[in-house]
């Protein structure tokens, strides 16, 4: 057995200390040290994409990551997206269009909406479907999710940097 | 103003959207790790089991005491099977547990369990459906005389003289493949038993946690109340997660066993290998038309693959009993003969999948109308239009009764929406281009809201339906209903709210959805069957109506005027006519902490149950696909859904609903379909076999409405959760095969695939 | 799905990494952008005993253009081909392949490098490979190597690669604008890995085709240039005739997803669209 590594892994702006066997895979420190359980494992093969999170501004699936990848870099998850009590506008565009039902895919599309956007606040819509067919959902059957999806990317553009 | 047919956000999203969300797996931190040592072959007799040094290690042996999940029904030609928690003297299928790990982590246990070796005399099994039904194939079960373990028949006593005088007779030959109905969450749960109670609280992912907590107890000879079931978030579920599984069985064993927290958390894999398979059907149906095109009988041979096991509770007639009784559809007939057959195969147990077998059937009576419409020259749609049911209540060959419905208004607006005249005009011009679009229409009735006597008659020993609320108004004027269904994304704390705050008059914001929780909640048979809205919403607004009628009558009496005069609005109760009024908040407190000024006792609480026998919903879909006939590749290009549900609470829950419905749908159609090889080892393990369409497969779903208030639910609406999954197939295909109708290629099997078009182009020399 | 336990190391310099590399050879795998690597361990289908992260290499981590060739280090990511790496046919034709791996959150990871050594059949890059004739720079402890494409490829997750190797860099030739290219790929969902594809480049001299290079991929268990075909369109015959000389040559894998006849089809059509993209 391979002993355990300890690092730190800096999350939403905080720093968590994590001491873990190399094979943990970035989701799961994000869940089981850090306690942040809003990023979800739902195939922890890369295809579905509910444990999206951002790395360094960019989207990236965190059961393909080992946690030891993160030290130094700036990780974002769906805890993170809100600014206190204020949602940020994918949180607000999502609910308002009924974007989620039963929300399990929901943090991995919010964290790959919000990367996307914030790097490319001008992305075309045929590039922002394009980019919305890498997650999986189950019940929504994407409708709503591209409505919300939409909406944010308006008000985002709107709203003072 | 009322709260009804009002689109209101969802009470449930602003916890999720923060990632606050509490699933099963967010609360088992510090839980030992349990896996689960799966079978490689898919049958044999079980020699040895060999456990590697320092594991814990559990097998059947020690779980000698545990009984068996034996579901039953109370008919002659049903043959009970039991499912042990873990394999004891033979696998019956690959991934059928046949030992326990547990470890300090997930990771570890995964290293254990798979060192974990069992000696497996392997014997040959049957895998293929219509195999295991021909005579001398091996019997996967030792009851029972071969592979049939359910069976039921029909006969009317016209069928056959309708089938003389038919002028014409179609046959069609349907095969639905493996689906997987792939929450994405997988299965899971933990268990802990507390010291100071001796209880054990088992929170985990599913649909139905009382009847789950029935079952456990009686597997584990505990008493029930030793045992709590939480259903916290749960994400998706779609029947997966309506059984008792043996894994659960477990799980409570260890946790009483250890005195440690445990948790099982399936993966992906896993999850393919062993929760739930659905939708391994066969259906040979000869129908008899008359010179006009109207059905006259349906003859049908129904086979479905019901897996190793049967699936607790509704058993394995779950699939082929349904088609039995629903096979005749929104259609008017009279004569029917139907043998229904559930069949035991060495494959992964099946279970109800959205629709459970209704989009096979609807599937079968779609392609069998466009296939006679093409037999008798007539428009897809006008075939549909002489054989709908126009009258209600309607009883069909098979007893069912229909209520009011809309067959007709819905497949002429869905014809009309998509401008049929004009899309001939197309299609005709893009042939001259070389490309092939096709539209294809799917009519259908969705079975929903269905009490005891619907399940009942089906013969199970347990026997859902019913579902009630307690309501209770606190001191503050706040309202708390404790419901027995179990919702997993359908929204009911927003629907039920809605539903709640009309009938008392105060605002949805005041009305707390207590759900999932055995301890906090009344009996009841959780989220599944199209059933929430109608069964808990129905004991919801009876149980708000009695509500409103005691506040009425408590605040008649501090008004001085009679309750009959009371009406309750805007948080008030008011004298009708007049402004004397006074807040239901402060009625609440008087009713707690004054009550010796009202009459009836102290509190505001009120309950009810409810269980009517059901009410039909319909729905007609048209589908608009481009098939690439040199790849093979369909695209769709319009879905229209037109739908009726009755009085709509929540139109966006509802639209959300049929959206989702009609993703899987195309799924059904299109892409996903579970592969077994000959000898029985699954191919399809991971989201790169197993094919869940993205947002680029989907295109705009056009939704229209039409509201038939229900005679037959008390909140006049219907249930509409499956619809979008049971006609979105038969709409896919039927547009699939106008298409390529220059070629006369038909399709009766699902999914179509590209490789399965590309074969039958090349067949003639496309 | 948790992978089996391994030693981690975290090279800083190539030099470290290839030592490392040199002393577990045996039971040692390298991760670079990992989208391939990790899921493979999640399933427990590989269980390295150490493994070798080379992100933390600085010295990997670059693309530029020299003298006509695109030098693509290690650690270039997918994404970097998003917008066109440079200007002409080649960065064309890599922005429009790069759309069809996997998908955004894959490409900000994966690594271009990656895919090549990783040798999948339906590896787009592996493709562009062949049909650009790259040079694949390979180096151990023992020094450099520079292998062609044509002889790289040995079948699926093959390779001409050595146990103690690195890829550290692949070289492309730039096309110059004489050179008309094109791709076409068909998968069953958008991201899925191809079932077929075709890559071309055809080099104009007025209204001929002087040079006629097709590269197909996820048919066989590795890319390859179809010269029959090549040679039709050089002698004016029309892509129809390529694309079924190019279905007639191919002996194509089979799986769960597509058979042989099937695939036959798909490439047909792949290479006539790529074809057609190449003389719009």
């Amino acid at each position: 057995m391979s002993q355990p590594i300890a690092f730190t892994l800096h999350v939403n702006g905080k720093d968590y200390a994590v001491r873990a066997p190399a094979r943990r895979s970035l989701a799961d420190a994000l869940r089981d040290d850090c306690h942040l359980t809003g990023t979800h494992l739902g195939c922890e093969h890369g295809v579905c994409g509910a444990c999206t999170v951002l790395l360094d501004g960019k989207p990236v699936r965190s059961c393909l990551m080992f946690a030891v990848q993160a030290q130094g870099k700036e990780v974002r998850t769906v805890e993170g997206l809100a600014q206190g009590d204020k949602l940020h506008p994918l949180q607000q565009a999502f609910w308002e269009h009924h974007g989620l039902q039963c929300g399990f895919c929901t943090p991995g599309f919010l964290m790959l909406a919000a990367g996307v956007l914030e790097a490319e606040p001008d992305m075309s819509d045929e590039e922002l479907k394009h980019v919305l067919s890498s997650n999986l959902c189950r019940c929504t059957g994407y409708q709503n999710i591209l409505k919300a999806v939409r909406a944010a990317a308006a008000a985002m553009k709107q709203r003072p940097k | 103003m009322s709260w009804i047919g009002r689109s209101l956000r969802r009470f449930e999203d602003r916890a999720l959207l923060l990632g606050r969300g509490r699933y099963t797996a967010d609360s088992a931190n510090g839980a030992a790790a349990v896996r689960f040592a799966r079978s490689p072959v898919p049958r044999g007799r079980i020699r040895a089991i060999a456990k590697p040094d320092g594991a814990m290690i559990f097998t059947a042996a020690d779980l000698a005491d545990v009984k068996p999940i034996r579901p039953l029904l109370h008919r002659p030609d049903y043959v009970p099977i039991a499912q042990p928690p873990l394999a004891r003297e033979r696998v019956n299928y690959v991934g059928e547990a046949f030992a326990v790990v547990v470890a300090d982590d997930a990771a570890t246990a995964e290293d254990v369990a798979e060192s974990v070796e069992a000696e497996i005399d392997a014997e040959e099994a049957v895998v293929d459906l219509d195999a295991a039904l021909a005579p001398g194939a091996p019997k996967v079960h030792d009851a029972g005389a071969s592979n049939v373990i359910v069976e039921g028949r029909l006969h009317t006593q016209g069928v056959d003289a309708a089938f003389q005088r038919a002028a014409q007779v179609v046959e069609v030959d349907i095969r639905s493949r493996r689906q997987s109905a792939m929450p994405l969450e997988p299965r899971g749960g933990h268990a802990a038993w507390d010291e100071a109670s001796g209880r054990v609280t088992l929170t985990c992912s599913v649909q139905m946690p009382h009847m789950l907590r029935t079952g456990l107890a009686d597997a584990l000879g505990m008493p029930e109340a030793e045992l709590r079931v939480i259903a916290p978030d749960v994400g998706g579920g779609f029947g997966q997660k309506m059984q008792l599984f043996p894994e659960y069985v477990v799980l409570v064993w260890l946790a009483r066993r250890l005195h440690r927290p445990v948790a099982w958390l399936e993966d992906r894999h896993e999850n393919f290998l062993a929760a739930a398979h659905a939708r391994d059907q066969h259906y040979i149906v000869r129908a008899a038309f008359d010179a006009e095109a109207r059905l006259l009988a349906v003859d049908a041979d129904i086979r479905c693959n019901v897996g190793a096991y049967s699936c607790y509770p509704t058993t394995c007639g779950v699939e082929p009993l349904m088609a039995l009784a629903e096979l005749p559809g929104p259609y008017d007939f009279r004569e029917y003969a139907v043998v229904a057959r559930g069949v035991a195969t060495n494959t992964c147990m099946m279970a109800p999948y959205r629709g459970v077998s209704r989009p096979v059937l609807t599937f079968t009576l779609e392609r069998l109308m466009d296939t006679a419409a093409k037999r008798f020259g007539i428009d897809p749609v006008e075939i549909r239009r002489r054989n709908l049911i126009r009258k209600f209540p309607y009883t069909s060959a098979s007893g069912l009764v229909y209520d009011e419905g809309s067959y007709l208004q819905t497949l002429e607006a869905a014809a009309t929406a998509i401008d049929l005249p004009a899309f001939r005009r197309e299609q005709a011009r893009l042939r001259g281009e070389g490309r092939y679009v096709g539209v294809g229409f799917s009519s259908f009735s969705e079975r929903s809201g269905y009490g005891s006597r619907a399940f009942a008659a089906r013969k199970m020993d347990i026997v859902p339906g019913y579902e009630s609320v307690e309501l209770a108004m606190d001191p503050s004027g706040y309202v708390v209903a404790r419901i027995g269904a179990s919702p997993h994304g359908q929204g009911l704390r927003t629907t039920l709210a809605q539903i709640i705050a009309d009938g008392l008059g105060v605002s949805p914001e005041r009305i707390r959805i207590v759900h999932g929780d055995t301890d906090q909640t009344p009996y009841g048979w959780g989220t599944f069957a199209s059933r929430s809205l109608v069964l808990s919403g129905g004991a919801c607004k009876l149980a708000a109506e009695a509500l409103a009628r005691r506040i009425a009558a408590v605040a008649g009496s501090l008004l001085e005027a009679s309750a009959s005069d009371i009406e309750l609005a805007d948080g008030q109760a008011r004298v009708k006519g007049t402004d004397k009024a006074i807040d239901i908040a402060r009625i609440a407190r008087i009713a707690y902490q004054q009550s010796n000024r009202i009459e009836g006792g102290p509190g505001l609480r009120e309950s009810a149950t409810y269980d009517p026998d059901g009410t039909f919903s319909n729905a007609c879909h048209a589908a608009i696909v481009e098939v690439d006939i040199a790849t093979g590749g369909v695209k769709v290009r319009r879905f229209v859904v037109a739908e009726d549900a009755g009085l709509l609470i929540n139109p966006m829950i509802v639209d959300g609903q049929v959206h989702g419905g009609v993703v899987q749908g195309i799924a059904n159609a299109l892409f996903e379909e579970i592969k077994y090889d000959e000898q029985g080892n699954l191919l399809t393990t991971s989201l790169a076999d197993y094919l869940p369409p993205t947002l680029a497969e989907v295109p705009e779903i056009e939704i229209l409405h039409f509201e038939t208030f229900s005679t037959a639910s008390v909140t006049k609406a219907k249930g509409v959760g499956e619809g979008g999954a049971i006609g979105a197939p038969a709409a896919l295909v039927n547009a699939i095969v106008d298409a390529l109708s220059p070629f006369g290629i038909e399709f009766y099997e699902m999914p179509v695939t590209p490789p399965r078009i590309r074969q039958k182009l090349r067949e003639v020399n496309a | 799905m948790k992978p089996a336990d391994f030693e981690y190391h975290a090279p800083k310099s190539l030099d470290e990494a290839l030592a490392l590399l040199a002393a577990h050879r045996d039971d040692g795998k390298l991760l670079a952008g990992g989208q391939s690597l990790v899921p493979v361990m999640n399933f427990r289908l590989a269980r390295p005993a150490h493994l070798i992260d080379l992100n933390g290499i600085a010295e990997l981590d670059y693309l530029r253009e020299e003298k006509g060739v695109l030098r693509i280090g290690a650690l270039t990511r997918h994404a970097a081909f998003h917008r066109p790496a440079l200007a002409g046919p080649t960065g064309e034709l890599l922005r429009q392949v790069v759309q069809h791996i996997a998908h955004y959150p894959i490409r900000m990871r994966g690594t271009f490098v990656g895919s090549i050594a990783h040798a999948d059949p339906a590896s787009e890059w592996c493709v562009v490979v062949r049909l650009l004739e790259a040079e694949i720079v390979a180096r151990s402890q023992r020094g450099e190597r520079r292998l062609k494409a044509a002889d790289y490829f040995h079948g699926t997750f093959a390779t001409a690669l050595e146990i103690d190797e690195v890829l550290t860099e692949v070289r492309l030739p730039v096309l110059d604008r004489s050179w008309r290219v094109g791709f076409y790929e068909f998968s069953r969902r958008a991201g899925d890995f191809a079932l077929a594809m075709t890559a071309v480049a055809l080099k104009r001299a007025g209204q001929k085709i002087s040079e006629a290079r097709i590269a197909i991929g996820g048919v066989e268990d590795r890319p390859s240039r179809v010269a029959a075909a090549e040679a039709l369109l050089v002698q004016g015959r029309s892509p129809a005739d390529a694309a079924g000389a190019v279905a007639s040559a191919v002996r194509p894998m089979e799986d769960i997803h597509a058979d042989a006849a099937y695939r036959k089809d798909l490439v047909r059509a792949t290479t006539e669209r790529a074809l057609a993209q190449a003389l719009a």
